[in-house]
């Protein structure tokens, strides 16, 4: 792949207004000017800041939602990307060209990088492929090459029916005016996994309108492959003292804080585990932690979630491995078939088998959109995987108050998994702000152990006591809340929880 | 399938004799190379042992049937797995360039599982099977086996039961082989009706339009509901089961009597009652008893299963089965046994492939090999067809 941009010769301007005549693009080809190191860096920031919106939004609103139009028309408006198709729009897709290939430059080194910049831009693309009109679109597919298998008008007639019960918002005279596609399943995963598609013999026969889908597929694997060859003419462009140490910052500022280095090994012991499950545990945590002590057992999925949840508490492997032998040889698990058959599986969650890889905690994002819960299962977030009336239910018996169950569920409603976790991480700690932008549930610990050890001022306490007073079904009692903040004060965390 | 006969004391004298003279290694072998169209593809298979003292041994890998062949009676694998065809030889993984050792194919698998249908069946539970329960495994096999075939277009199935509790289904052709992990998840989705943890009440909602392989599914389930439901199963017998039948309907049906005597009366009056709710209901297009039918008949597959190119699986002729073959083994016919011994003299391989034929064609094991023959005869064939048509594509006569 071409590597830096500064050492390309200025072209003229013709080429460069048929170069950006059309709002979007497959970045086919990367750009040939010089630019300034200021462009160089700003132009990065800003890709980036609009692909974490895109996978924020995506995760907080359905992706065909209205709402997650709506923001996301909003932030590239804000950041000046662009839009929907403006005449005087040369500028912003110069900078949508060079910020895609700057960012390829950044997020082409590791595997997990690379899946989530690809991710990231395939939401984007099919957000603005969806924008153009039909017309747009057909011009976009002619100019980029792009042919696909039609299926024959006779054929359509004969699957007419089977056609139009697969595809929603299909009617037989779409069917007979527009063309159909048939390509491989494997080329139409996303329609085929969510069985938005007719299938015969291997082949998926994909309607017009959602041609974006196999478009999709074709950006997947040329951005795929383009990745992967600009991963190997990397160290040339790394040599660039100027690039380097930006282009390192980029693709760590998405990781955030991932929990994966504990601060507070050992400091946790085993005992304070039920405790803390009530008081400072995500609500999955907490779901997770009394499945295992009233039945005795996790399945896999619950193993890893909460085990490496506990990891990022500060469990060492020891605590770990007692913890769950302890609890397993209560129910049908004998002493020796734990170690046989689980005790591996706790060794390799803390790094010391099989690929030796030291498995990071999952964080909101995770267990909300990979592996749901099937029956038999606990894992998962109960915002998003549990009905609402056991919900309700649940937080009724962790005595949150029905005004406040009542909040949560509107936001659950509305698919805003993180900020109900934060509503009910709010309603059992008695604050009215969390402080904080919920999006791991270690995170949450950290703040709860946070807020509950001290840290605040005597300002809120009073806040506090004052809000307990006048809000008779809150989480805490006055005169609890009195005696918790001496000994908050204190900071002593055994004897904090003993009420428990 | 009756477990009754199988005694785990037994396994260590009689698993030796088991792979000395039953394990069918060259159908094994033809099965697990392929044709050998693709080079070293037995040679580079994981295969996993659990050994005695439920020693568990992973990237174990062959060269050669022979090896196979004398390897397996010597470790005598209590229970073997299947893993991926992978770069290099499994075997010799430790000293492979860390991150060029890659699980690159495998077959596309799918377990069915007894106990995730605990939820919906009363008459065992766990990892008991009996006649009754087992309807569903026919259900969940009928179901899979028609969508794969005629919606996915694969050809060479082979259903195993796991020897335990349930059944799994190996998709063998070439195409599934090469599966990504990303196309294993959306074929396992696309197959997955009933979705839900403990959490969740109503596990399968139905909305317009109603897919065609929703459809086909329904004709299967609806074949076998009234015998196993509310007959076998009795799910409208009790007013407990009353209860969890009545929650996933969305409408308020508070009571609903239990005196009438008749399970099949009774399924009739709700239904009943149902469609008198639903023409009252504005939205139109609900399917209620159809949910349930889905609910508590429809296949429950693991998606993580089929998800991993690398995730080891239970070998088919992995015991125990072997409680099928003890009882043979005990009589031997010694005329026969004889005569072989003379020729044995000349040819150890020949008789050791003999006694082999011999002895498994007298027990119950033989139908489930032949079986396993046509299936092999069948892939072959289809390899057959597929070379001469690439041959002819490239003149090549």
């Amino acid at each position: 792949m071409q590597d830096s941009k500064k050492k390309r010769k200025k072209l003229i301007g013709n080429f460069q207004n048929d170069l950006y005549d059309q709002c979007l693009q497959f970045y086919g080809q990367p750009p040939l000017e010089n630019i300034s190191l200021t462009e160089f860096e700003t132009f990065a920031v800003e890709r980036l800041k609009l692909l974490k919106t895109v996978e924020n939004v995506g995760v907080s609103c359905g992706k065909s939602s209205e709402q997650y139009t709506k923001k996301l028309d909003a932030e590239i408006s804000s950041l000046n990307f662009p839009h929907r198709g403006g005449i005087s729009e040369y500028e912003k897709r110069r900078k949508d060209h060079i910020s895609h290939f700057i960012l390829r430059l950044a997020y082409c080194q590791t595997e997990d990088l690379r899946r989530w910049f690809i991710q990231q831009e395939m939401d984007l693309f099919r957000y603005r492929f969806n924008c153009l009109h039909s017309k747009h679109k057909t011009d976009f597919l002619h100019k980029n090459n792009l042919k696909y298998e039609t299926v024959s008008a006779e054929e359509k007639k004969n699957l007419k029916d089977k056609l139009i019960a697969s595809s929603y918002g299909l009617s037989g005279t779409k069917v007979e005016e527009h063309d159909v596609y048939k390509v491989p399943f494997q080329d139409a995963l996303d329609l085929v996994r969510t069985r938005k598609v007719y299938l015969l013999a291997g082949n998926a026969y994909i309607p017009h309108h959602e041609i974006v889908t196999i478009v999709l597929n074709d950006f997947r694997t040329r951005l795929s492959k383009a990745l992967a060859m600009t991963a190997r003419s990397l160290p040339a462009v790394q040599s660039d003292e100027r690039l380097q140490p930006l282009l390192s910052h980029l693709s760590h500022a998405y990781v955030g804080q991932d929990y994966s280095i504990q601060k507070n090994i050992g400091k946790i012991s085993l005992e304070q585990i039920d405790a803390l499950s009530g008081k400072s545990f995500p609500l999955c945590m907490r779901h997770l932690h009394k499945a295992l002590r009233e039945n005795h057992h996790l399945r896999h999925g619950g193993r890893m979630q909460y085990g490496l949840f506990l990891k990022g508490i500060g469990l060492t492997l020891e605590q770990a491995l007692q913890f769950w032998r302890s609890e397993f040889v209560k129910g049908k698990v004998d002493a020796d078939k734990f170690d046989k058959a689980y005790a591996y599986s706790v060794r390799h969650m803390f790094g010391k088998e099989g690929k030796r890889t030291d498995y990071t905690p999952y964080s909101c994002m995770k267990v909300i959109l990979s592996n749901p819960p099937s029956q038999g299962d606990y894992h998962g977030c109960p915002f998003r995987h549990s009905d609402p009336e056991l919900l309700k239910q649940k937080l009724q018996n962790y005595k949150v108050s029905p005004s406040g169950i009542n909040q949560i569920l509107e936001l659950v409603k509305g698919m805003h998994y993180q900020l109900a976790c934060q509503k009910y991480f709010e309603l059992t700690h008695n604050v009215e702000d969390a402080g904080f932008s919920l999006n791991h549930p270690n995170q949450y610990f950290t703040e709860s152990q946070k807020l509950l050890n001290g840290g605040r001022d005597i300002k809120k306490e009073v806040d506090m006591s004052q809000r307990s007073q006048e809000n008779p079904a809150s989480v805490t009692h006055p005169s609890q809340a009195n005696s918790k903040q001496a000994h908050e004060e204190m900071g002593d965390l055994d004897s904090f929880f003993q009420d428990e | 399938m009756s477990t009754s006969d199988y005694d785990p004391a037994c396994l260590p004298d009689l698993l030796p004799i088991y792979y000395r003279r039953l394990f069918p290694f060259s159908q094994y072998y033809r099965w697990l190379r392929y044709g050998g169209v693709s080079k070293n593809y037995f040679q580079n298979r994981e295969f996993s042992f659990t050994l005695k003292y439920d020693i568990y041994v992973r990237y174990q890998s062959f060269t050669t049937q022979n090896e196979l062949e004398k390897e397996m009676p010597k470790m005598v694998p209590y229970k073997i797995d299947i893993g991926a065809v992978y770069s290099h030889r499994p075997s010799q993984h430790n000293v492979v360039k860390s991150g060029t050792f890659q699980a690159l194919e495998k077959e596309l698998v799918f377990d069915i599982d007894m106990t995730d249908y605990d939820d919906v069946r009363r008459c065992c539970s766990a990892a008991d099977i009996c006649s009754k329960c087992w309807t569903l495994m026919t259900i969940a096999i009928r179901i899979l086996d028609r969508a794969l075939r005629e919606d996915f277009g694969f050809h060479h199935l082979l259903w195993v039961y796991s020897g335990r509790r349930g059944v799994h289904c190996w998709v063998c052709d070439d195409a599934a082989r090469k599966l990504s992990v990303a196309a294993r998840a959306a074929v396992a989705e696309y197959l997955s009706l009933v979705k839900g943890g403990e959490e969740t009440v109503r596990k399968v909602v139905l909305s317009d339009p109603i897919h065609p392989f929703i459809n086909h599914s329904l004709s299967v389930v609806e074949r076998y509901f009234q015998q196993y439901a509310i007959v076998d199963q009795d799910i409208l017998g009790s007013k407990e089961s009353v209860d969890k039948v009545l929650a996933l309907l969305p409408e308020d049906i508070l009571s609903f009597p239990v005196d009438e005597k008749d399970p099949m009366k009774q399924w009739d009056r709700l239904c009943d009652l149902v469609e008198r709710k639903k023409v009252k209901a504005k939205k139109g297009g609900q399917y209620f008893d159809k949910e349930i039918m889905l609910q508590y008949c429809y296949p429950r597959l693991d998606v993580n299963v089929s998800k991993g190119v690398n995730h080891l699986l239970k070998s088919p002729f992995s015991v125990p089965m072997i409680s099928l073959i003890c009882e043979e083994l005990e009589r031997p016919r010694a005329d026969e046994a004889e005569e072989d011994d003379m020729k044995d003299q000349e040819n150890e391989q020949e008789a050791g492939e003999r006694r082999r034929i011999r002895d498994y064609k007298r027990t119950s094991l033989a139908k489930y090999v032949k079986v396993f023959d046509r299936f092999l005869e069948a892939m072959a064939r289809s390899r057959k067809g597929e070379m001469l048509k690439k041959s002819d594509l490239q003149k090549d006569f």
